[in-house]
């Protein structure tokens, strides 16, 4: 039981501070050059990073990064992919053979190079990085929007909405998109896990967030030069990244569990 | 003969569900004896195959468990024995070929990998001797060829030879006993005929037994020598075959027998077995056919009956065969029979429909740039014509094209060439808007209803989809008004409209379907093997039904099946096809008394008949039916004719018109 729920407890503590860490009077860009690198300790938490500030509230500023940029970039890609993907595997034809291409041309590059090369072009900044995310993330919805409507599509009962006179876009709306639902919303558990990763790669490049504004990320790239003096610069942000990508990654798993057509076949 | 092999006794194999104890099989005996055809019958869920797999102890774990009785092979009990013992057994004495050839294959193994797994296995056959053996079962199960199928995979074969390949797997331990379940479900009735005799001539030339699990009474009918009724975990009925086709003794036998279609019930209602089969988590008080019963009186329902012998060989389970039991019961009221609604005075003679040269091909797409590498024929040049309010049966083998022609006709995969007129309009012709709205006037029920129904949508809206999508039927109180109405016209209650469709039962479900293309009243309904999925008696319940709605609205219906006695019951004409084209076509007294084309006699011969007897000359055909890609020259059938000329080779024959409604392609039909 322990292992069902503390995924979702961990997920809750991220979306809180992300979601209310302002109200909580964080200082998190608060200098105090006389604790600089202190390591944590009884009376200061986490301890302080190499300008003195205090890493617990930095960590909590950047929650609000990596939860900000994981949403919406999953939103994002969710909504275009799957639209793409149902539209092009049901219309079929020549349209659904050019999209074909084009997502195999934006799966042959390695997603990340690509944000990286975007987001380069575009400069850094927080918006910038949920544009480079988002235009490599939506292609993974796409291709299985796309496969599951193509088995889907062959179910008679689809025929049988045709055979009716029902207008294509009520067959999608009706008969299509809640029964590919249960694979895509899995899919976009994993997604949330790719985004934080990516967020924080991107920033620790440098093309995230910029400072003094915190992010998991750019964090460790602070610390990572004072990695042998004060190591809690990089263990306190890399264990809560690692924790939340775990959660999110153990979640998808228990959803993709509960939502198995087949899984629930043999409990009926 | 007289030699006992297996001795069942008292079998019960239980399953432990969220839902309670299912007794899936619940105390059942049986002996089959050396050398003996032993047939378990009964309707899906019955347990018919749980008790097959309890006797090879294959019984799904953890779920399932045998909870107590003996299972002796020549005096030895399988029960005792520790799982490595057993698995000596399994294979080596006892074998077993399932209803699925193509699942029960491994695909990546070739066809003599898998005959010689088993000969290693039991016979300790390596290299050359094992080669030998495995081309000498090849042969014995009649693959031609076997020098080159040896080293062939699965999916280059076609459905029948996997199974003679399965039944080689089977026959490579020399087993003893043959457990065969549902050995020919799956095939075509020309290639189940080949099959049957297969196994009758292994079993004459091996002495095995056979247990045969099936539920077709025409099976039974031609293979076994003796019979078990089974009824929700029990068997309710043994008998010889001759004593149990000539006085079915239990009431659920005799309704089998009732409701099976056929010509001479034409004109009435089938009988049907009311109600539907009790859970198996129930425990019993009474007879477990107690509610579905037209015998039934008090007794059934208190006391559970015992076994009761009613001549040598022939064992009932039912209070009607205790005569001081049966001495209390009532006398029947007199039960009127159903009588069918008498036909609408439709003008019947106007021709709803006329399909001429229809074609439809698929075209074969290869390398990156898609170039059509040639087409899959697989309607090639059909021309038919349905009247007002009548029934056309469309008859052929899988893959002979007929579910593409009910496809095209209804545009739901677009023609190549050809017309389809609809009441003078040609469908082919109509695009986009006009299209769709012409599309209440004719509609669709698959055979598989559970498929054919969006899971995720609730009856009301399921049968309201077509009234909404066609903008009839008023606002939505009226449009739901009529669900209502239409539910109970296919024999459902209205309350059921806020249910999903995995609550309903297989037949319940097929009606929801009817009831959903009756919404935007059809003219004309193609049926694509509505009844295959379903189980006798519920068959019976949807051919009434489809028929009633007949009579009531003058619909008329294309009928597409393989089952022909459906077609005997049902249609008022029939057309016959093979591999694209229409061989034969004509009334049903026509075709069916006196079919003139060789495929079409072939086809009536092999369908197993319950009559023990009309012991009529099976026409065998040989091999299987050819590629749609590739389709033979000259007549299609003439590979596999018995009485094919040379001039079959060169010229399809045009269609011979033997009165003015018969007509057959065939050079020979006048003779």
């Amino acid at each position: 039981m322990i292992r069902r729920w503390w995924p979702l407890a961990i997920l809750l503590v991220w979306a809180f501070f992300a979601l209310f860490g302002g109200l909580l009077g964080l200082a998190p860009d608060h200098i105090q050059l006389p604790k600089i690198l202190q390591p944590p300790g009884v009376d200061n938490a986490l301890g302080y990073d190499d300008l003195g500030r205090p890493l617990w509230d930095r960590l909590a500023a950047g929650a609000q990064t990596s939860f900000l940029v994981a949403i919406v970039v999953v939103a994002v890609s969710l909504l275009v992919g799957t639209l793409v993907g149902t539209i092009s595997a049901y219309v079929g034809g020549w349209w659904d053979h050019v999209m074909v291409r084009v997502i195999d041309i934006f799966l042959a590059f390695p997603g990340i190079l690509l944000a990286i090369a975007l987001a380069g072009l575009l400069g850094p900044g927080i918006n910038n990085v949920i544009i480079a995310l988002s235009v490599v993330g939506w292609v993974g919805f796409a291709r299985l929007a796309r496969a599951q409507v193509l088995t889907i599509k062959q179910r008679e009962h689809v025929q049988a909405a045709q055979a009716l006179g029902t207008v294509p876009h009520r067959i999608i709306l009706f008969h299509i998109l809640p029964l590919i639902m249960a694979p895509i919303i899995v899919e976009a558990t994993f997604a949330v896990a790719g985004a934080v990763i990516s967020e924080a790669g991107l920033s620790y490049l440098g093309l995230g967030v910029q400072p003094p504004e915190a992010s998991w990320g750019s964090m460790i790239r602070d610390g990572a030069r004072y990695l042998l003096v004060a190591p809690h610069m990089v263990i306190v942000p890399g264990v809560a990244l690692m924790l939340v990508v775990l959660a999110v990654n153990l979640l998808g798993d228990q959803l993709r569990d509960k939502l198995d057509v087949r899984t629930r076949n043999r409990k009926e | 003969m007289t030699e006992t092999l297996l001795s069942v006794r008292d079998l019960k194999t239980w399953f432990s569900t969220g839902g309670g104890t299912v007794r899936a099989v619940d105390g059942i005996s049986f002996d089959i004896k050396r050398g003996e055809t032993f047939a378990l019958l009964g309707e899906s869920g019955c347990g018919k195959s749980m008790t097959s797999l309890s006797v090879m102890q294959l019984v799904p774990q953890p779920a399932g468990e045998i909870v107590s009785g003996q299972v002796l092979l020549q005096g030895e009990d399988l029960l005792q024995l520790p799982e490595a013992a057993m698995r000596d057994i399994r294979g080596d004495r006892i074998a077993m070929i399932f209803q699925e050839p193509m699942t029960s294959l491994n695909p990546v193994l070739t066809v003599g990998q898998q005959i010689g797994e088993s000969l290693k296995q039991h016979k300790g056959l390596k290299g050359a001797a094992a080669r030998a053996r495995i081309l000498e079962l090849l042969d014995a199960v009649g693959i031609p060829a076997p020098q080159s199928r040896i080293d062939e995979y699965p999916h280059q074969l076609s459905g029948g030879m996997k199974q003679r390949v399965m039944i080689a797997i089977a026959l490579a331990g020399e087993p003893d006993l043959l457990i065969a379940d549902e050995p020919t479900t799956a095939l075509d009735v020309t290639i189940q005929a080949q099959v049957l005799v297969l196994l009758r001539e292994l079993q004459r030339k091996t002495g095995m037994s056979i247990m045969l699990i099936t539920h077709d009474l025409g099976v039974v009918a031609e293979m076994a020598d003796r019979v078990a009724v089974m009824y929700a975990g029990q068997i309710v009925e043994e008998a010889s075959r001759a004593q149990f086709f000539a006085e079915p003794a239990h009431p659920y036998s005799r309704k089998l027998f009732e409701s099976l279609p056929s010509m001479e019930k034409r004109d009435r209602a089938l009988d049907i077995i009311r109600g539907s089969v009790p859970s198996l988590a129930t425990e019993f008080k009474g007879c477990r056919f107690e509610n579905r019963c037209d015998f039934a009186w008090p007794p059934c329902r208190d006391v559970i009956p015992q076994w009761h012998r009613c001549a040598e060989g022939h064992g009932v389970r039912c209070h009607l065969m205790d005569e001081a039991l049966a001495a209390t019961r009532p006398n029947d009221v007199a039960q009127e029979a159903d009588e069918l609604v008498a036909p609408r005075s439709v003008a019947v003679g106007n021709e709803l429909l006329v399909v001429n040269d229809l074609k439809v091909h698929f075209p074969i797409r290869k390398g990156l740039l898609k170039r059509v590498a040639g087409h899959v024929y697989a309607v090639d040049g059909v021309s038919l014509k349905i009247k007002q309010g009548q029934t056309l049966a469309l008859v052929g083998e899988s893959g002979c094209g007929k579910t593409t022609v009910g496809k095209g006709i209804i545009q739901l995969t677009r023609p190549t060439a050809g017309e389809v007129l609809f009441e003078g309009d040609d469908l082919n012709a109509l695009r986009g808007e006009r299209l769709r709205r012409r599309r209440k006037d004719f509609q669709l029920i698959f055979q598989d209803p559970f498929s054919s129904m969006n899971p995720r949508m609730m009856i009301g809206d399921i049968i309201e989809e077509g009234m909404v999508a066609q903008g009839v039927g008023g606002h939505r109180a009226q449009r739901r008004a009529r669900v209502a109405q239409l539910l109970a016209h296919v024999g459902l209650a209205a309350e059921m409209l806020d249910r999903y469709p995995h609550e309903f039962s297989g037949g319940q479900r097929q009606r929801i379907c009817i009831a959903r293309a009756l919404a935007v009243d059809p003219k004309l309904i193609v049926c694509d093997e509505p009844t295959s999925a379903l189980d006798v008696s519920v068959q019976a319940q949807i051919l009434n039904l489809l028929k009633e709605l007949q009579n009531e609205l003058g619909l008329s219906y294309l009928f597409i099946t393989h089952n022909i006695s459906v077609v005997a019951y049902l249609a008022h004409e029939v057309a016959v096809m093979y591999l694209g084209r229409i061989v034969e076509r004509g009334t049903i007294g026509e075709v069916l008394d006196h079919p003139r084309h060789p495929y079409t006699q072939a086809l009536l011969s092999a369908v197993p008949t319950i009559d023990p007897a009309s012991q009529q000359e099976i026409v065998h055909l040989e091999g299987d039916l050819p590629s749609p890609i590739n389709p033979p020259g000259g007549c299609h059938f003439h590979p596999r004719c018995p009485a094919a000329q040379p001039v079959c080779k060169t010229d399809y024959p045009a269609p011979l018109a033997v009165t003015h409604t018969h007509r057959v392609s065939c050079h020979f039909a006048q003779t």
